[in-house]
């Protein structure tokens, strides 16, 4: 229902080249999914507004969408940052029709990503959505762009690609066993094959997967990617496409894998913690602002991979509360960045310094933003981690108590990066006569504030949505756990 | 494989009213336009046209039918029908992007429209025959007719060593297939594909090993016709010398004509000798798609690197036809359908871009496109992003359905590599875009021809990619019932 809104909502805007054209058209989209949050049986764990229609009946191709307590809440995600991405961009000047195009199209992408349900559709957006993010990144980002652009399609095709083999691989089996020819997800989670096609399956969707997260050592693509993508394009990426890779993993690979998920969490724990402690480490050596963010991007992502990785109910949970609290956070940050850049036009963590006396209200909010980010108590961020790191505790106490220094070595560079750009004298003439915060900028981030607060004080109504649908996610893992593997070869075992 | 019907000896000439409308078209071209004045040269475009469109409906009317004719030597089936329009198709976009290139070239339009029409008949006759000798007629008299065009823009240096290479090295894959077309008569005692198969399903005795030999040299005939690696020297310099908009003809259309000849002859008729040559053709497929694109990633001209871009495509199509029969055929013809219309739109495209002098082709000189022109970057980037396999365009649909019939037909491995291989193409495609959009100005003095022929035949090659990948149902149907009339 949903999908099929937004996308006949967006296109129909597209060409106007105002601005508030395709704020309207964002924000009404928001307004469509809030009305989808009230609508949404909390209790129910199973998919909801569900729709469906023939596409290409010749390969059992169907349009399916519809959304669970997973999705939900990063249909939402997306659909609040976008209006707010594109109020950010006031200060694009060069094709200003093209740049919302690409915008709005982007949007529909990552929402039809969100609420596919079947495997060709969702392959679809998935690469949609490339398209979009290439030009933003190429036409209106910083001087490496053309650079960045493409690494940034490379590496996620390279992924993607393989996922489509793996996909087609999938239906195909599926029809051999089951004799019905379809792309159905939910239909295909009915299938149980043998291990060693599992571990090459769910292999080619991880790396599809990983690449998107970006999980370490597939992350070299991201810090390029940030830095040379505009501000709105950061937030979008940081915000939301990265948790396609998470996504991906919690609807795709995991529960369509068990037995292969079961023998790679391990090493994928073990990445996800290397990935923490490595993003934090570099982090803290940045000298861009910018960089230090996204570096800081590939730590947090560690995080909700551990969380996916514990298989339990605290980590799942925690994972998916991580992925909105970075979703909001680090877009905040990059907001941030993007407007003391408009002001300075430089990232260079040294020609700030003391910013305290003339934007106090910048300072403050980045204060706040930033403290969220670190996971301090009261604020999104820390019950995220906290739920995680109990989660992944109960599996493996030592890569957790690794993990755990992650946050310390997290709220070093990010106290660190703070003192040196707002506490001390004004060093550089120039900052002297910013500009404080203007209406707009607050009318941005006033949203994301609230909720880093709310989330942090009272986060029952996000983590009783989710239950159900995670608990159905674990469940369908632990029947199959239970069930022994001599029933490889019975077809469709439930 | 009962079909019998076509087998009586009377003269009907009805399975010959597309290719025939098409050839009297010819003829009044060729004929006024010995009393047409100068100026008045345009109105044999619009002729031909009306010609193809007559012959396009003729095949919408003639759809379903499953009629032989001159003793079964050539079939209309829904099969020689669909390629017949893609032909039809490809003739009348080409002739479209012509109008005001040929006459700017100053190349003769009466010949010009005359010599393509001429191809086309061969191509319908290719695809139609059923019989080898009149498949060998309808391939030269298409591969003469394409001799010459490569070589009319007689000012051009470039463009008669084209033609002169092409000539040379048709006529040496000519000599390939006719010598495997004797071979074949040697050892079934008949040149009918259904006496041919017959004699395969049932032999008298053991097949003679020189049967073998004879379909692996018609192999080598059709390996060099659509240009697979090793056989494909000639493709760069060939495409790159001749007109742009014969160019887009010979990519799209000779090459269909050539796979719609391999499908009927040597993957329907001959498949019994599938093992035979199951191997070999797997080599041919993995080593003209990777190829083709490693060399198309270095070439600066973007010309050549769609010339071997078509190189690369035609190894994706070799992919299907090693999946075989039963898996391949279809996802063969509807990736030809998705083909046609990308490439011809590419080229077109180019062909915008082409100045009378020099051959302005280069990356650089799509420098700053995509915001001068907004309509041409924007329909360049849906051919150059559905070339590359992006969904939801026709290339896309096109390449999920052949990796699609690897992967049924037990070719896992194929599949793998041609997924890498896309990943190849990514490269230099996106470079197109990223001169278009990511590099400011060019040479903003450059005169892109305005001719509203040509932007229609852009627009409809864009409507076409869209259509075919966003709903591709309808045309999958086509594909399926064309490749099924062939049983």
């Amino acid at each position: 229902m949903f999908g099929a809104m937004a996308l006949l909502l967006v296109p129909g805007n597209q060409m106007r080249a105002l601005f508030s054209v395709a704020l309207i058209s964002s924000g009404l989209t928001f307004f469509w999914s809030l009305q989808l949050f009230y609508l949404f049986d909390g209790a129910q764990g199973a998919m909801q507004f569900v729709e469906r229609a023939a596409w290409m009946p010749a390969f059992g191709i169907e349009y399916i969408v519809g959304i669970d307590g997973i999705s939900l809440f990063l249909v939402l995600l997306t659909t609040l940052l976008m209006p707010l991405a594109i109020l950010a961009s006031w200060s694009i000047q060069k094709r200003v029709k093209e740049y919302l195009f690409f915008m709005l199209f982007l949007e529909t992408g990552m929402l039809g990503a969100f609420v596919a349900l079947d495997l060709f559709l969702f392959y679809v957006f998935w690469e949609v959505m490339l398209v979009p993010m290439y030009f933003l990144i190429g036409v209106w980002g910083g001087e490496r762009r053309i650079y960045a652009a493409l690494k940034f399609v490379l590496y996620t095709m390279a992924g993607s690609l393989l996922m489509l083999v793996a996909i087609i691989y999938l239906a195909t089996r599926h029809a051999q066993i089951t004799e019905v020819l379809t792309f159905d997800l939910l239909r295909i989670y009915q299938l149980h094959l043998p291990i060693d096609q599992q571990i090459w399956l769910f292999l080619a969707f991880a790396l599809s997967f990983a690449i998107k997260v970006p999980l370490f050592p597939f992350h070299t693509w991201l810090p390029d990617a940030h830095v040379e993508a505009p501000t709105a394009g950061s937030v979008i990426l940081a915000g939301v496409l990265l948790k396609l890779g998470t996504y991906g993993f919690l609807r795709y690979a995991i529960p369509l894998f068990p037995d292969a998920t079961l023998l790679a969490a391990p090493v994928f724990i073990a990445l996800s913690v290397m990935g923490i402690i490595y993003g934090a480490v570099v982090a803290m050596m940045q000298d861009d602002i910018k960089k230090l963010v996204a570096y800081s991007s590939v730590s947090h992502l560690g995080f909700v991979m551990l969380g996916l990785f514990a298989l339990n109910m605290q980590g799942i949970q925690g994972s998916l509360y991580q992925m909105l609290n970075h979703g909001l956070s680090t877009g905040a940050l990059f907001l941030l960045v993007g407007m003391i850049y408009e002001r300075r036009h430089t990232r260079l963590i040294e020609n700030f310094g003391g910013l305290w006396k003339p934007v106090p209200l910048f300072s403050t909010l980045l204060l706040i933003v930033m403290f969220s980010s670190v996971g301090l108590p009261g604020l999104n961020g820390f019950i995220g981690e906290f739920l995680i790191l109990l989660g992944a505790f109960r599996v493996t106490p030592g890569w957790t108590a690794l993990a755990a220094s992650g946050v310390i070595l997290s709220a070093i560079y990010m106290l660190w990066m703070f003192r040196r750009m707002i506490f001390g004298p004004v060093r550089h003439v120039e900052n002297e006569k910013l500009q404080d915060l203007n209406a707009r900028e607050i009318v941005i981030l006033a949203p994301i504030l609230l909720l880093i607060v709310f989330m942090g004080v009272y986060p029952k109504p996000f983590l009783d949505r989710m239950k159900p649908s995670v608990d159905l996610t674990l469940k369908r893992f632990a029947t199959i756990q239970t069930a022994p593997i001599a029933a490889d070869h019975a077809p469709g075992t439930p | 494989m009962p079909r019998e019907l076509h087998k009586t000896m009377d003269i009907n000439l009805i399975p010959l009213l597309p290719a025939a409308q098409v050839l009297l078209t010819a003829l009044i071209v060729m004929i006024l336009d010995l009393f047409f004045k100068e100026n008045e040269k345009g109105t044999l475009a619009w002729i031909s046209l009306l010609g193809l469109a007559l012959g396009g409906g003729e095949t919408v009317l003639l759809w379903g039918s499953q009629e032989g004719a001159f003793a079964g030597t050539l079939l209309l089936d829904n099969f020689a029908l669909f390629f017949t329009q893609i032909f039809l198709g490809a003739a009348a976009l080409t002739i479209l992007s012509s109008i005001h290139y040929i006459r700017e070239m100053k190349i003769p339009e009466g010949e010009y429209y005359a010599l393509i029409l001429f191809a086309t008949v061969g191509m319908i006759l290719m695809a139609a025959a059923n019989d080898l000798m009149v498949f060998f007629l309808g391939l030269e008299t298409m591969s003469v007719a394409v001799y010459v065009l490569t070589g009319m823009w007689r000012s051009s240096a470039r463009s008669s060593e084209a033609a002169m290479k092409y000539f040379l090295i048709g006529a040496f894959a000519t000599g390939f297939l006719l010598y495997g077309i004797a071979l074949i008569y040697g050892a079934t005692g008949a040149t009918n594909l259904d006496d041919i198969t017959a004699y395969l399903i049932d032999p008298q005795d053991e097949w003679p090993l020189y049967l073998v030999g004879g379909a692996l040299l018609l192999l080598v005939g059709f390996a060099f016709k659509v240009g697979a690696v090793p056989f494909h020297f000639w493709v760069p310099d060939v495409y790159e010398g001749a007109p742009t908009p014969v160019t887009g003809f010979m990519s799209v259309a000779v090459k269909t004509a050539a796979f719609a000849a391999w499908v009927r002859i040597l993957m329907h008729s001959l498949s019994p000798l599938d093992s035979d040559w199951a191997f070999p053709l797997w080599v041919l497929a993995i080593a003209t798609m990777t190829v083709g694109n490693l060399l198309a990633i270095t070439q600066s001209s973007v010309k050549r690197m769609l010339a071997y871009s078509s190189i690369a495509h035609a190894g994706y199509l070799l992919i299907a036809i090693v999946s075989g029969e039963e898996w391949g055929g279809v996802p063969l013809l509807f990736y030809l359908l998705t083909y046609a219309f990308m490439t011809m739109g590419a080229f077109a495209v180019v062909t915008c871009l082409a100045d009378a002098g020099a051959a302005p082709e280069d990356y650089r000189d799509f420098a700053g496109l995509g915001f001068n022109r907004p309509f041409l970057g924007m329909a360049m980037s849906i051919f150059m992003l559905s070339l590359a396999g992006f969904p939801p365009l026709a290339g896309f649909v096109g390449k999920f359905y052949v990796f699609r019939s690897a992967i049924f037909a037990g070719y896992l491995n194929l599949a793998i590599i041609g997924v890498l291989n896309s990943l190849l193409s990514v490269v230099y495609y996106i470079r197109v875009i990223v001169s278009m959009y990511m590099h400011e100005g060019g040479a903003p003095a450059k005169i892109f021809r305005q001719s509203p022929y040509l932007y229609s035949a852009i627009v409809i090659s864009v409507f076409a990619t869209l259509y075919l990948g966003i709903l591709p149902a309808t045309f999958l149907e086509w594909s399926r019932v064309a490749f099924f009339s062939l049983y």
